[in-house]
């Protein structure tokens, strides 16, 4: 099954309570997926403060001064590090690239969940309530965020393998489905110098993304190209720094609902996870048709 | 009246109370809030109203109640519904109606993919559009749609009639459109007024069903 959630926001006035309300989205499809979960928050003040750019690392070992020191040291410049449950949130007021390679260097075998300048990823292991309950995800601000209980079908279950998959700078992708002819894809992307950390189905989905995104094209054309290329069943909400974005496969098993009002658009697999939405009742919501790509542009994006 | 609220008594209890025996007179189910198998297995005649969107199998294996969904209803609403009413004032999500044996569903709104997918007696009637698959592999019963039909309206399809008011985007594998007999008229006029539509003028509709050339092994079919 899995269980993808997602809520953009357009009043600045609901961006104090995003880490609620997406905390109340993610508990909700707890039933859909239980064995993981992870969530991207777009602009947290704390956990990506404004002028920084930040990385989310996973399965490192060291304590977090340990941490903020090794990879200060290989940046040669000052990071700060945040533990939150597992994954440590690293920032710095250098360029993105820097910090991502300096945190690859420090620690080869750590997974980068996410890096970007607005984008924080969390993810783990463990039960939906629990991983947000010690992530503090309630307390969390932003615009925009994203998040998934995860079923495993695919791939194991270990942190690389729960969504979401945020592979480009402040991009971010979350599927409920399968893809089915992903292993040929995969091989295609390798062969195009792509660089894959996990096994799982996803990560391939996201990697294309990526792959079309630096390669110019906008979000519509790289999903559009999604949809001719990946066989199999899905629903995805792939979101960006200025954006966030639906699309069905063909055969829509995968279920999917979009609710829209003038405060905030929101995607979740099941309404019962935007019921407790402010003015959800007064909402426009419906069913993503197959194969269309839905995308919304953030309305104001700060310099 | 009996009324339940879903905020704040567990569905299983509600539940529980709706498959009583001897159950008669008029429910209310405020509070649904997309829950899933909400007023499910009812076999009594009954009203039963609720107040809200539900989520999967909504009033699903239905007999004899009459069951209103105020709000829209998720996958498999009155799945292998049997006898009874029921009627989604919104929209509904995908297969609704499935593989049921008796009874009326009304979908007031749009109703999503594969609506009365293999349907075997129930009749369905959809104020708005339908999605793709429509009636796939539907085996008796009767279909009607007032607005569009998604692609492949009809694919494997074996004994429903389908009416249709507006255009489908395609027509699935073995269905075709068929000639509207006076017989046709009349059906459709009582399943219209039944569902509450009884202005629409039946001879807007255009009549669809099997072409019955999958029913049998054909040589040229095969790989």
């Amino acid at each position: 099954m899995c269980g993808i959630v997602g809520l953009h926001l357009r009043n600045p006035e609901l961006y104090p309570r995003l880490g609620e309300l997406l905390t109340g989205m993610l508990c909700e499809m707890e039933d859909r997926g239980s064995d993981s979960a992870g969530v991207s928050v777009y602009g947290d003040p704390r956990w990506s403060p404004a002028g920084t750019c930040s990385v989310s690392l996973l399965e490192v070992a060291d304590d977090l001064a340990a941490v903020e020191t090794r990879v200060s040291e290989v940046l040669g410049s000052p990071v700060t590090a945040t533990r939150l449950d597992r994954t440590y949130v690293l920032t710095a007021t250098v360029e993105l690239d820097e910090l991502v390679h300096a945190s690859r260097a420090a620690y080869p075998d750590a997974l980068v969940a996410g890096f970007g300048h607005d984008l924080t990823v969390l993810k783990g292991v463990g039960s939906p309530r629990d991983l947000a309950e010690s992530w503090g995800l309630a307390q969390a601000q932003g615009w925009q965020g994203v998040g998934h209980t995860r079923m495993a079908t695919e791939s194991a279950v270990t942190p690389s393998g729960a969504h979401p998959y945020a592979v480009g700078p402040d991009q971010c992708l979350v599927h409920n489905g399968s893809f089915s002819n992903h292993a040929t894809i995969r091989r295609d992307l390798v062969r195009d110098g792509v660089v894959f950390d996990s096994e799982n189905d996803t990560e391939v989905g996201a990697r294309f993304v990526a792959h079309r995104l630096s390669g110019g094209a906008g979000v519509d054309e790289a999903l559009t190209d999604l949809t001719t290329t990946f066989d199999g069943f899905y629903t995805l909400l792939v979101s960006n720094r200025d954006s966030f974005a639906v699309v069905r496969d063909a055969i829509a098993c995968k279920p999917a609902i979009i609710a829209e009002t003038d405060d905030w658009v929101a995607m979740a697999s099941e309404f019962r996870a935007l019921a407790h939405l402010p003015g959800v009742e007064k909402a426009k919501l419906w069913e993503p048709e197959p194969e269309v790509v839905y995308h919304w542009a953030r309305q104001e994006v700060p310099a | 009246m009996t009324t339940y609220d879903l905020t704040r008594t567990p569905l299983r209890e509600v539940n529980q109370a709706l498959h009583a025996p001897g159950l008669s007179g008029e429910i209310v189910i405020a509070g649904p809030q997309g829950a899933h198998s909400v007023a499910v297995g009812l076999d009594a005649p009954v009203k039963v109203t609720i107040q809200g969107h539900c989520g999967y199998y909504a009033a699903g294996m239905n007999k004899q109640a009459e069951v209103t969904i105020e709000g829209n209803a998720g996958t498999g609403v009155a799945e292998n519904m049997m006898s009874g009413v029921v009627h989604v004032t919104g929209s509904a999500s995908q297969s609704a109606g499935a593989t049921g044996r008796g009874g009326l569903l009304v979908i007031g709104g749009d109703a999503g993919a594969r609506c009365g997918i293999s349907m075997k007696g129930i009749d369905i009637v959809v104020g708005g559009d339908t999605g793709h698959m429509t009636a796939f592999m539907a085996q008796a019963g009767r279909l009607v749609v007032r607005g569009d039909a998604g692609d492949a309206l009809g694919d494997s399809i074996y004994e429903t009639r389908i009416y249709l008011r507006g255009t489908a985007r395609s027509l699935g594998a073995d269905c075709v459109e068929k000639e509207m007999r006076p017989e046709h008229l009349e059906e459709l006029e009582g399943l219209l007024k039944a569902a509450g539509y009884p202005d629409d003028d039946p001879a807007s509709y255009k009549r669809f069903g099997s072409a019955r050339t999958l029913y049998h092994f054909h040589a040229d079919n095969s790989y």
